[in-house]
């Protein structure tokens, strides 16, 4: 067996509830080897698991160059999250990974970056967030949109706060459906992009959320003059493996555990205009 | 592995398994199990099914006798393929035991094989297990559990000579002859059997046997039986390559038509030999102290296989037939560089309502109806 294929004993350092489902586990691997031999790039994601109730994939919120724990932002939906909805600090779990292939970040160098999520899809955005404030020189305007269905979804509402007085960074926030305390625009996220000021010639769009969402997204880009292979999705599919042996993700001809989750947007376009896929 | 083709005559076939079960091998052969021909471990050439023969359709298989003194090989396909044997139905990747403070501890399953020979494999399951191969095997990830297994088998190809109706390996490049992947090949003629190397193991059996070079008289026996088969197949499919065919009607009413029919039951992709779809799960101790995590064979049939936090992708049978039958006959071509259909014909036979497969795509092409 190789390391990937294996889990490790991680324990749960910090825990923060976001929502009243989502929450954030910080982690990090008993062995302290393990620890610092951990390297990730934004985007790819590990394989939780709780014992005697199974694995899950959950993509790594942390930033790729904290050394000294791995970030999981986690919505409880399902039979293994709700299990790790049970953690507090000093449970442990099993964790292996990284998995896949993350963002375009070098590709995106020199340019603007707009990230367009929705829902829980910012989490495996905020590590493009912390690498592009670490690194500001290289990158241009930092774009920062997030949809959600209703206003009591949207979680770290300071981060965006603190991010949206970041210099050359714009952030714009939708919900589907406001509330009294919702400050931002309502309506679908596409109607962020109207406010949105970046060079489409020169940008790189990162999308994460749901299917319908980034579709929508992507179309309004390429009619708004953004080259298509500028465009990048993150997707989720069943995922069991986390290296291609198992076939539950497959998307078409793709393995999205192996050839993603994020892949650009003309690999995906054939597949995503067809429902159930 | 430079050996000219030997004749064994037909009560030479017990020294052939005893040269095959020297150096701790297992052997495994065609045996006749509940009312159909599987592979099992075989002590002499009079547990192989002499005399028996198959008779396959849309939905049915049965076996019936002929005479005892008859061919052991004139049968096509059963149920099974060499898959079971290296990609297991279930089987433990690791465990964890959890006693507390420490959290729960991983070990790894260790990889283990028995040394393995298998008579009488079709030509169909040579393709499908190189399709495994390129699967299982792939880097950066190898299967070392599949890889110990596969390592571990001595191949007896049987070249057919009794194709099923339901057969169509001919035109998928697949058979009836079997022309690599063996360590031995045998043609079975009427008074026994030529028998071929295709690699140095087999070589070395072969020489240990000590026969006479085969004739031309019998080489041509088996040349025309085998090019027989081939003719007369009846079924096929209509390229090798059905990408385009298949991925320009991606909502073609015919997978509607098709869905009215199939029961999602999972049989084509559990007879199929290329299909490799699994499920990890976990079996823990009912005192929660042990944990195994198994990988089981899965379907694209099933509602759990495209799960996803909360919804089935795949919801309706027209997605999930669609999904099979565009992974197998395209989407394979981009990830393993070919067909995932051998034409072994068993998701035919095996359907319980019958859906023929050549018969799909043939509906889907404008060339008929399903």
């Amino acid at each position: 067996m190789t390391l990937h294929e294996l889990p490790a004993t991680a324990e749960i350092i910090e825990r923060m509830d976001d929502s009243s489902s989502i929450f954030t586990l910080r982690l990090r691997f008993v062995d302290p080897a393990r620890q610092t031999a951990f390297r990730s790039s934004p985007g790819q994601f590990n394989m939780l698991s709780m014992h005697g109730v199974g694995e899950v994939p959950i993509s790594i919120s942390s930033d790729p160059e904290d050394i000294h724990f791995i970030g999981h932002t986690v919505r409880a939906v399902g039979r293994v999250t709700h299990a790790l909805a049970t953690l507090r600090p000093g449970d442990r779990v099993g964790l292996r990974g990284p998995y896949g292939r993350g963002w375009p970040l070098q590709e995106a160098e020199g340019g603007d970056v707009v990230l367009v999520t929705g829902g829980l899809g910012c989490a495996p955005v905020v590590s493009v967030i912390d690498y592009v404030m670490r690194r500001r020189e290289r990158f241009g305007r930092l774009v920062i949109i997030q949809g959600v269905k209703h206003a009591e979804d949207l979680i770290w509402r300071q981060r965006y706060e603190a991010w949206a007085h970041a210099p050359d960074t714009q952030v714009w926030l939708a919900a589907d459906v406001g509330g009294p305390h919702w400050a931002w625009d309502v309506g679908p996220v596409t109607v962020l992009l109207d406010h949105a000021e970046f060079d489409h010639a020169q940008a790189h769009a990162l999308m994460c959320g749901p299917e319908p969402m980034m579709k929508a997204v992507a179309e309004r880009l390429l009619d708004d003059g953004m080259p298509t292979e500028r465009l990048w999705l993150s997707m989720e599919r069943n995922m069991h493996c986390a290296v291609g042996h198992c076939g539950h993700c497959q998307l078409g001809p793709l393995f999205v555990c192996r050839d993603g989750p994020v892949f650009p947007y003309p690999v995906l376009a054939p597949w995503l205009r067809h429902r159930s896929l | 592995m430079a050996s000219e083709p030997g004749f064994l005559p037909r009560d030479g076939l017990d020294r052939l398994i005893e040269a095959l079960r020297r150096d701790g091998r297992e052997v495994i052969g065609p045996r006749v199990r509940d009312g159909a021909i599987v592979y099992a471990p075989i002590a002499a050439a009079a547990d192989l099914p002499a005399g028996v023969r198959d008779a396959q359709s849309p939905g049915a298989y049965a076996l019936h006798a002929v005479s005892p003194d008859e061919r052991l090989f004139a049968w096509a396909n059963g149920p099974q393929a060499l898959k079971p044997l290296v990609f297991v139905p279930h089987e433990l990747l690791w465990s964890s035991r959890n006693d507390g403070a420490d959290g729960p501890q991983f070990t790894a399953a260790e990889p283990a094989a028995r040394p393995t020979a298998v008579i009488g494999v079709r030509a169909c399951d040579l393709a499908a297990l190189a399709l495994q191969d390129r699967h299982f095997l792939r880097e950066p990830y190898p299967d070392p559990a599949y890889r110990a297994r596969r390592d571990a088998l001595f191949l007896v190809a049987v070249h057919c000579t009794h194709q099923a109706d339901t057969c169509f390996c001919a035109s998928t490049g697949d058979g009836p002859e079997a022309e690599s992947g063996f360590d031995l090949a045998l043609h079975e003629i009427d008074d026994g059997f030529i028998v071929a190397a295709g690699s140095d193991a087999g070589a070395a059996v072969l020489a240990g046997l000590d026969l006479a070079a085969a004739d031309q008289a019998r080489m041509d026996e088996a040349r025309a039986g085998v090019e027989a088969a081939a003719a007369a197949q009846s079924r096929s499919l209509p390229s090798r390559d059905l990408r385009p065919t298949l991925l320009e009607r991606l909502e073609s009413p015919q997978w509607d038509a098709v869905a009215e029919r199939c029961l999602s039951c999972g049989n084509c992709t559990a007879v199929c030999p290329t299909c490799f779809c699994n499920a990890e799960v976990n079996e823990a101790t009912i005192d929660g102290r042990e944990n195994g995590h198994y990988r089981q064979w899965d379907s694209c049939f099933t509602s759990g296989h495209s799960y996803l936090h909360g919804i089935v992708i795949r919801s309706e049978t027209r997605a999930r037939y669609r999904q099979w039958l565009t992974h197998k006959l395209a989407h394979w071509h981009d990830q393993y560089g070919r067909s995932g259909c051998v034409g072994c014909g068993r998701c035919i036979s095996w359907c319980p309502v019958g859906i023929d497969l050549t018969a799909e795509v043939a509906a889907l092409a404008g060339e008929g109806t399903a």
